[in-house]
């Protein structure tokens, strides 16, 4: 990018997003609401919630969870999905399970995660684990399935063993792919974290929601919890997508915006 | 014209007997290879020239080990061919070359087991045989399909193979590019006297590049004739002779000479 084009793209995004904050302000000030909170408020809000310490004990909680379920599903997904990918005949047999599974809200999960392991972090984690699971395991079984015979012909031709053949080969010929799985995963998981902390535990950003308006109706404190929630969302997909730019997957990835 | 078991100057490297090849379908089975008998002479370059979806590349994917065929033998060396084999490398179009390594580790793919140092001049001798030179560490995407086939058959000739089959090589090569492959194809091949089995269904690049051309039928494809090519190489693509040669087989596959 040229330095003209890279301040653009800092510059226009920020000044779309002013916009709406003049936008929100002008719409709060115009219908004279007591209830819904200015920016000026929200502003006030994460300030508060800063002083109080809650501000960093909440994100951090909320990350902690997500980098346990997604680390899990993580763990679990991407070898299974490599090894479904590989074995056609064990795909055959577990994919027809995993599509009735996968279209279930992780949300319906909820009070089956609450009886396998209570109002505790455990909970919260299964969910994210579950979100986070399904995305991750199909695009590294679709991503393995789908290297082309080329690769693997190539690959043994050179006389590779079939462990070197997955390693050198099929590995990296999927990586792409499952990079999307974990992308979309990560996603998946920060939406879900919020629900689960909502229901399941006492902290979190989740549980900021749902706290600030049961408890005395602090909408400054749940639109400011809304805000975090979106901006480390952002955060997250902007590290995603960095390893995406890397020179050995850079290939499987058409430029997109970022 | 030679008869398919003419005696070859050198030792015969490939020799194909009864080769025969039927894919099953839902009620019958397609006979896509029939009765294909064929030596291949050490250092030889054949081309097999036939229609597109004759069979050519069944054959090639058999003569490589990919496919077993239904009946009738592969051996080289006098050996019967068992699978893929390192000492012999198939080189597809340019869509072969792994994208997510470099040029410089596509060409040391096959080096694995040799110490650093002689795997680096090992690949610096190839990259330079192709002619690759400065973009030893650009993958794939940055490159075009010419350079792309140059690191295909660069990685290729890195294991120090006794044959190449290629197929259709030059394909999705732009008519330039494809000239200048052609020539630094036949280069290569005099300089590090491999035996290569080309396929095609491109008359002119099959009486540019072969000793002998072996024409096919459709499918199911049979050798129809096989055509030598006595032309020294560089070769004049304008001379009596290689005109000759070039319409005796546009007349052999039956296609007039005007459009």
């Amino acid at each position: 990018m040229t330095p003209r084009r890279r301040l653009e793209a800092i510059l226009l995004p920020a000044a779309t997003a002013a916009a709406l904050v003049v936008l929100w302000d002008a719409a709060v000030r115009w219908s004279g609401t007591s209830i819904f909170p200015s920016p000026d408020a929200v502003a006030r809000g994460i300030a508060e919630l800063a002083r109080k310490g809650l501000l960093l004990a909440y994100v951090r909680d909320s990350l902690l969870r997500v980098a346990a379920g997604y680390g899990a599903a993580l763990a679990i997904g991407a070898p299974l999905g490599i090894f479904l990918g590989w074995r056609p005949a064990a795909a055959r047999a577990a994919n027809p399970v995993i599509q009735f599974l996968r279209p279930i809200s992780p949300l319906a999960w909820i009070p089956v995660a609450i009886v396998l392991f209570g109002v505790k972090d455990m909970a919260a984690v299964f969910l994210i684990f579950l979100a986070s699971l399904f995305p991750i395991l199909v695009s590294a079984m679709n991503g393995v399935r789908g290297v082309p015979a080329m690769y693997r012909q190539a690959g043994a031709n050179f006389g590779l063993s079939r462990a070197s053949l997955l390693a050198r080969v099929v590995f990296p010929a999927a990586l792409p792919e499952i990079l999307t799985g974990l992308r979309i995963a990560l996603g998946v998981a920060w939406i879900v974290v919020v629900a689960a902390e909502m229901i399941a535990v006492n902290s979190g950003l989740g549980y900021l929601v749902i706290d600030s308006r049961n408890a005395g109706k602090r909408y400054d404190l749940v639109v400011a919890a809304m805000i975090l929630i979106g901006v480390i969302g952002l955060v997250l997909n902007l590290l995603v997508q960095q390893v995406s730019r890397l020179r050995a997957v850079r290939w499987g990835f058409r430029e997109e915006m970022s | 014209m030679i008869p398919a078991h003419r005696s070859l100057p050198g030792r015969t490297k490939l020799a194909l007997r009864g080769l025969r090849m039927t894919f099953p379908t839902e009620e019958t089975e397609i006979r896509v290879l029939d009765d294909i008998d064929l030596d291949v002479g050490e250092g030889e370059l054949v081309c097999i020239l036939g229609p597109s979806g004759c069979g050519k590349s069944t054959l090639l994917n058999i003569v490589a080990g990919f496919l077993q065929p239904t009946a009738g033998s592969v051996r080289i060396d006098d050996e019967p061919v068992r699978g893929p084999d390192p000492r012999r490398i198939f080189v597809f179009q340019e869509r072969g070359v792994f994208p997510w390594l470099t040029v410089e580790g596509n060409i040391g793919f096959g080096l694995g087991r040799m110490p650093r140092s002689e795997r680096a001049n090992r690949v610096a001798h190839y990259v330079r045989l192709v002619g690759l030179e400065g973009f030893e560490k650009a993958y794939p995407h940055e490159l075009s399909g010419g350079m792309k086939q140059r690191v295909e058959v660069a990685r290729a000739l890195a294991v120090d193979p006794d044959m190449l089959y290629l197929d259709e090589p030059f394909g999705a090569l732009d008519s330039i590019t494809r000239l200048e492959m052609r020539r630094e194809l036949l280069r290569i091949w005099q300089q590090e006297k491999k035996t290569i089995l080309f396929v095609t269904h491109d008359i002119e690049e099959s009486v540019q590049l072969a000793d002998r051309v072996v024409v096919m039928t459709a499918r199911p494809a049979r050798i129809r004739r096989i055509v030598e090519i006595d032309l020294p190489h560089p070769r004049d693509l304008s001379s009596r002779r290689y005109l000759e040669l070039r319409d005796g087989i546009f007349e052999e596959i039956g296609l007039a000479h005007k459009i």
